[in-house]
């Protein structure tokens, strides 16, 4: 399995599971990362953003590459600042866009997302844009030039699963870029789905946060990505849908 | 009307002293409290009158302890809901709302709590509102802050490690004009990451004018929802126009600000049907401005200099629970704040079940912070505050009892962008 690598933007990982820094305490991120194998981890770019006191930027272990986001822009043109802000602060040249509309419900904008990912791919960002999985933006956003594509599996934050399955599912089939399933994975089991079916990797933050021990979950996230994966590349057994297999082919009857 | 709120001060001539009793005394004496004065920018917006259809129509003692289980066994907390969770049926279940109030607040904020600090940098009013320690009747150091003045406090207060600011001002456009608020927030943008606001209503040019200056969030308490007792309690001054202050948040969101935050100053009404206008408020006006961000606030009253029998009345901290809970699981992605307000015990509780963020290293008082912060004398020159505080914690100390509290104390998230 050495051989399978994650490669995104030109740059290639061992790892396929995309570790969210939000919404747990600082301390726990080294444990996180180090229990999921993770080897990207996603940072808001507005918490980095602080003066000397907890700067999330001193909590990142060595080595690790950093996935800026830009939570918090509204439309295009306040992603497009926020993305070049992060190459300022020294978060390299990845960059996942995040565009949202709705305080409520934190669904992406797939139109201002299209936009902003042609604007950044134009200046050299590898573009991880975020999107409502829909098969025509995720044609677009080829064309714009992202590196890869994540399709949320259900409302953010959520730990729903994957709701939207089918949907992801084409997009798997459809698109020649790396489909990373983001938002609303709950539970190992659910990541372990996503990877079987074929998505490139797997990306989350509130399953982990929410859970009753944080680095145990995360080392299950690990284990379940990574058999979703080979089950993925073994080539799943088929599944019968409806009584067993006749041992007397319908079409014995034909002769030449 | 109950009068424990009106104090007359000797200070008064006996020409303001009459006034003043005519004021409290014959209601033709003051303006309408319904018509727009000159200059109030009038907006087309049903926002109000959804609102409002709602809260006269509330009856809180019709709901049952089924309608509130029902309540929280359901995904979506519709407006049903909500008001069933406001009712004195659902207080037997105030554990049940905290658990589910627990899991929503984990769920769009994580652990995290902010925190924040006020700044008053002026406390002149020209409202006689009775309960406000800085209303214009009341005897208090009045103080306006030079521009050195303000960018000295903010020094200090940000060489504590704070990056978010919330700047007040008393009710005075004739002494704390939008040119001088704007120039306090272009300031503030110097030392904090985040700038806000909670000043007197004001039209939505001026909110798209102290955007630009780097506010980026605007905080107007409506006080009380109930507009024919709100007409008793604000007696004088343009505070007196409910509706201008009732589309204040709109006009803010329409001047460009990101977000906007919402509160009943709880105690001076029917504090349910107070907190059901308030989580309406902010449901019909996150249903026309899907982007922006809401947060709520829930004050309860509190003593001011001269009157200390200024009490929250039937809201005790039971209530005040109750309240938040029902805010938290009817609007699950809004901030919510709890002042100073408020004892630490509490707040420390508080953020565990529903808030997400606190003040810490707070003075109601104008021109103080050098000396709280540091120890330093006062020079006798400084402004009186606008009402006691019950939590002074530091920031240090503050956000080490976050931190303990198995929370995640964040003292910014936010780009002005």
């Amino acid at each position: 399995m050495s051989n399978d690598k994650f490669v995104i933007g030109g740059h290639e990982f061992d790892s396929r599971f995309i570790l969210g820094s939000g919404k747990y305490s600082l301390s726990l991120i080294e444990a996180a990362v180090k229990y999921a194998g993770a080897q990207i981890i996603t940072l808001a770019v507005r918490r980095a953003n602080t003066k000397e006191k907890e700067n999330i930027l001193d909590y990142i272990p060595e080595g690790i590459t950093l996935l800026p986001n830009t939570s918090g822009a509204r439309n295009a043109e306040e992603a497009v600042r926020i993305a070049r802000l992060a190459r300022e602060l020294g978060c390299g040249d990845f960059v996942k866009i995040e565009i949202m509309r709705d305080s409520k419900y934190l669904l992406p904008d797939n139109q201002q997302t299209v936009k902003a990912t042609e604007i950044l791919a134009n200046e050299g960002f590898v573009v991880m844009p975020y999107m409502y999985p829909d098969l025509n933006t995720a044609r677009d956003l080829v064309s714009a030039g992202a590196a890869a594509v994540m399709p949320l599996a259900s409302p953010i934050g959520s730990n729903r699963g994957l709701a939207t399955k089918d949907f992801i599912r084409i997009l798997i089939d459809e698109i020649d870029l790396p489909i990373i399933v983001d938002a609303g994975i709950g539970a190992p089991s659910q990541a372990c789905e996503a990877m079987e079916m074929g998505a490139a990797a797997i990306m989350a933050n509130t399953a982990l946060a929410t859970a009753g021990n944080l680095p145990l979950m995360a080392g299950a996230f690990r284990k379940a990505i990574e058999a979703g994966r080979e089950g993925y590349l073994s080539g799943l057994g088929r599944v019968l849908t409806r009584g067993a297999e006749a041992s007397d082919p319908l079409t014995g009857f034909l002769r030449d | 009307m109950d009068n424990s709120f009106f104090v007359d001060s000797g200070a008064l001539s006996p020409e303001a002293l009459e006034r003043k009793h005519r004021l409290e005394t014959d209601p033709s004496s003051r303006i309408s409290h319904l018509e727009y004065l000159p200059g109030m920018e009038i907006i087309q917006s049903d926002t109000c009158k959804n609102v409002m259809n709602h809260v006269g129509s509330y009856d809180y003692s019709s709901f049952t302890a089924k309608d509130v289980l029902r309540a929280l066994e359901k995904d979506v907390c519709t407006v049903e809901d909500f008001k069933a969770l406001l009712s004195p049926a659902a207080e037997p279940f105030i554990e049940k709302m905290a658990q589910r109030a627990r899991e929503e607040t984990s769920r769009h904020f994580g652990n995290s709590v902010y925190i924040f600090t006020p700044l008053y940098i002026a406390n002149y009013c020209e409202n006689y509102c009775v309960y406000c320690g800085f209303n214009c009747y009341n005897n208090i150091r009045r103080m306006k802050l030079s521009y050195e003045q303000i960018e000295n406090e903010m020094k200090v207060i940000s060489s504590s490690g704070m990056e978010e600011i919330l700047i007040l001002t008393g009710e005075s456009r004739g002494k704390s004009g939008v040119e001088y608020i704007g120039e306090a927030c272009k300031l503030a943008r110097k030392y904090f990451r985040l700038v806000g606001l909670e000043i007197y209503p004001v039209n939505t040019d001026e909110y798209e004018y102290l955007h630009k200056c780097g506010a980026d969030y605007v905080t107007v308490f409506q006080e009380t929802y109930d507009v024919d007792k709100y007409e008793t309690l604000h007696l004088y001054g343009h505070k007196r126009v409910w509706p201008y202050r009732f589309d204040s948040q709109e006009r803010a969101l329409m001047g460009g600000m990101r977000g906007v935050g919402f509160s009943a100053l709880l105690g001076l009404s029917d504090f349910r049907k107070d907190a059901l206008a308030t989580g309406l408020h902010v449901y019909y006006l996150q249903r026309k401005y899907p982007h922006a961000e809401m947060s709520l606030s829930c004050p309860r009253l509190r003593p001011i200099i001269n009157n200390d029998k200024i009490t929250p009345l039937d809201v005790h901290e039971k209530q005040l629970c109750q309240i938040l809970c029902a805010y938290r699981i009817f609007l699950p992605f809004a901030g919510i704040t709890v002042s100073s307000r408020e004892s630490a015990r509490f707040r420390n509780g508080i953020v565990k079940i529903a808030a997400t963020k606190v003040s810490a290293g707070v003075s109601t008082g104008i021109g103080d912070h050098e000396s709280k912060y540091t120890g330093k004398k006062c020079s006798g020159t400084e402004g009186d505050e606008q009402f006691e505080i019950n939590d002074s914690r530091s920031l240090n100390e503050m956000y080490g009892d976050i931190a303990a509290g198995g929370l995640q104390p964040v003292l910014n998230d936010y780009l002005y962008v």
